[in-house]
């Protein structure tokens, strides 16, 4: 008896094992995503539209999509907190517009940049203290009322117009370039790297991780969470601010309707690069990846003369499908832990 | 002998509700004690209360016969009391070395703010699969805690514990939902600890593991403290009818 059952065992065992590695790899694959639909976009734009690939076009893609991927790089250190942040396009005008009125009174670079920078901490700092202060259940409301008054306060201060002229050094640092490559490339580079260190090898970005992946947790464990998602949030506001730095030195102005739906650009960057948002998940690289990938439908569809609208739609098919795979992702986690469990048993 | 962990006379109020009347417990070093009960006993808002989660309205805790005052979880963490909950309160999304070292990361240098000092991740994964090893609980995969399988979560959770409690381990049905196998690492796990000289108390439902386990178990029922035996085939009856509400 206990012959006959052994072999039929041994094929269950076999069969398990099969399954796990199949599940594994499936992750590994979900995982890897977002830079493989980056690439394969990429390789079927490159091939259908020969003026894609030239030097020119790249620096056009990485010049468009500079402010979203800076935003991006400010939201997913919200949404891996797991909150959202949609202030960041007001802040992109707001900023630009007191950085604009700053040059009419100061002919100081630095002075302007101060203010931009200054207006983007104070407005994420506002958001960080009024949602832990507060005790609101949840940041969107803090966020879309910060949107709304931060709007409203630059269609106020620039009287619902352009306010003309930025430093030099702004206008470089938005609209110039060193040969095809822009400068505000250089500025994302450097934020990101910035950002990598912050959540990989400092003890603060152990704690957004942890705080995102459970709260509770967290606080039983010691972790300052309430101190963190201020942090969070002020980061997020001085990343706008960079945003509106870049914005106000591209149009060479401050302008109340800058960063029109940047905020929505920049969380569908968060999660189109794998990001959960439900928290505790997502990573630099691939939120730069997600700010790419809407920077080159755009692009392509630009250059195949296609209505704006329809830009639209795409991103939002996209971000359907990101969130479709997010899903995916948790069913995948949830048999990989089964499948262990039971060649545990 | 001395009791590494003892209560005397805990009280604790809730509204109108008494979850805890007059209690007295101890636990020495190298024993695993029960505590059993059945729903709403008092028995999780005792361990809240020996965890630093909850204070006390009256009543005294002491450590190796000094009385101690446990305000918060960082107290109990201070004087080497560590506990399991239920719930695990693991981070799913990270490293089982993360998780280990949550809120007391290695890092540094120490003339830095903690919250901007630079992980010595290398230091804590390798501690982190030692304890593991010491403590016999295998994974195949380092990865998040996450994609773990029960046993295997209960495991670092325990381990996690263990490697920071230097006194007692509180553990808060460490078997509930675990299959036969992996419910008997889990005991195994406890012996260890047991072994290493650790006070244990542990919260259970499961009276063959108390009986396999435990080398007293305090009984408890509306708050109170109804029974203390050793557990044994001769007084299994005697403690199922103390929990249920029978007399000795």
């Amino acid at each position: 008896m206990t012959e006959a059952v052994q072999p039929v065992e041994h094929a269950e065992r076999r069969r398990g094992d099969r399954r796990y590695r199949l599940l594994q790899a499936l992750l590994l694959g979900l995982r890897a995503g977002p830079a493989l639909i980056l690439l394969l976009l990429v390789v079927v734009v490159s091939l259908t539209t020969p003026v894609f690939f030239t030097s020119r076009n790249i620096g056009n893609v990485f010049s468009q999509t500079g402010v979203i991927a800076v935003l991006a790089l400010g939201q997913l250190l919200v949404i891996v907190s797991r909150g959202i942040d949609l202030s960041v396009g007001a802040t992109v005008a707001l900023s630009g517009v007191v950085g604009a009125i700053v040059f009419m009174h100061v002919h100081s670079t630095v002075l302007v940049v101060l203010a931009v920078l200054g207006v983007g901490l104070t407005v994420g700092l506002c958001n960080g203290l009024v949602f832990v202060l507060g005790r609101v259940p949840h940041p969107f409301i803090v966020t879309l009322a910060s949107l709304s008054i931060v709007r409203g306060l630059a269609l106020w201060a620039a009287h619902g117009t352009l306010i003309p002229g930025m430093p030099a050094g702004i206008d470089t640092l938005g609209g110039g370039s060193i040969r095809w490559l822009p400068y505000s490339f250089f500025v994302v580079a450097g934020l990101a790297i910035l950002a990598v260190i912050a959540t990989t090898y400092l003890v603060w970005g152990r704690w957004l991780y942890a705080v995102g992946g459970n709260p509770d947790a967290a606080r039983r464990s010691g972790i300052p969470v309430g101190r963190v998602l201020v942090t969070v949030y002020a980061i997020s506001g001085l990343a706008a601010g960079v945003g509106g730095l870049l914005t106000a030195g591209l149009l060479d102005s401050g302008s109340p309707t800058a960063g029109d739906l940047a905020e929505l650009d920049s969380i569908a960057a968060v999660i189109i690069g794998g990001a959960a948002f439900a928290g505790g998940r997502g990573n630099v690289g691939n939120a730069l990846v997600g700010a790419f990938t809407i920077g080159v439908i755009r692009n392509a569809l630009n250059l195949h003369n296609v209505n704006a609208f329809y830009q639209l739609m795409a991103i939002g098919v996209v971000l359907l499908l990101a969130v479709e795979a997010d899903v995916v992702r948790g069913y995948v986690e949830r048999r990989v832990r089964l499948a262990r469990a039971m060649r545990a048993a | 002998m001395t009791p590494v962990l003892a209560v005397r006379g805990a009280t604790k109020r809730f509204g109108a509700v008494v979850g805890l009347d007059s209690v007295d417990v101890d636990v020495h070093a190298g024993e695993v004690l029960a505590l059993l009960g059945d729903n709403g006993a008092g028995k999780s808002t005792l361990i809240k209360c020996l965890s630093g989660a909850l204070a006390l309205d009256r009543g005294e805790i002491e450590m190796d016969g000094r009385r101690v005052a446990l305000h918060s979880p960082a107290d109990a963490h201070n004087l080497g009391i560590e506990t399991v909950y239920q719930d695990l309160a693991l981070f799913d999304n990270l490293r089982p070395a993360d998780n280990f070292y949550a809120g007391r990361e290695l890092a540094g240098p120490r003339w830095l703010p903690r919250s901007i000092r630079v992980l010595r991740r290398h230091e804590m994964a390798q501690t982190t699969r030692t304890t593991l090893d010491r403590l016999q609980v295998e994974l195949d995969d380092h990865g998040a805690v996450g994609l773990l399988s029960g046993g295997q979560r209960q495991g670092v959770a325990v381990a996690r514990a263990a490697a920071f409690a230097s006194r007692v381990v509180i553990l808060d049905e460490p078997t509930a939902a675990l299959g036969l196998r992996e419910s008997r690492r889990v005991l195994d796990l406890i012996l260890r600890l047991r072994e290493e000289q650790k006070a244990v108390i542990v919260v259970s439902h499961a009276m063959d593991h108390v009986m396999e386990v435990a080398d007293r178990a305090v009984v408890m029922r509306r708050g109170r403290k109804v029974g203390e035996l050793v557990p044994s085939a001769e007084t299994y009856t005697q403690i199922v009818s103390l929990i249920v509400g029978g007399g000795v």
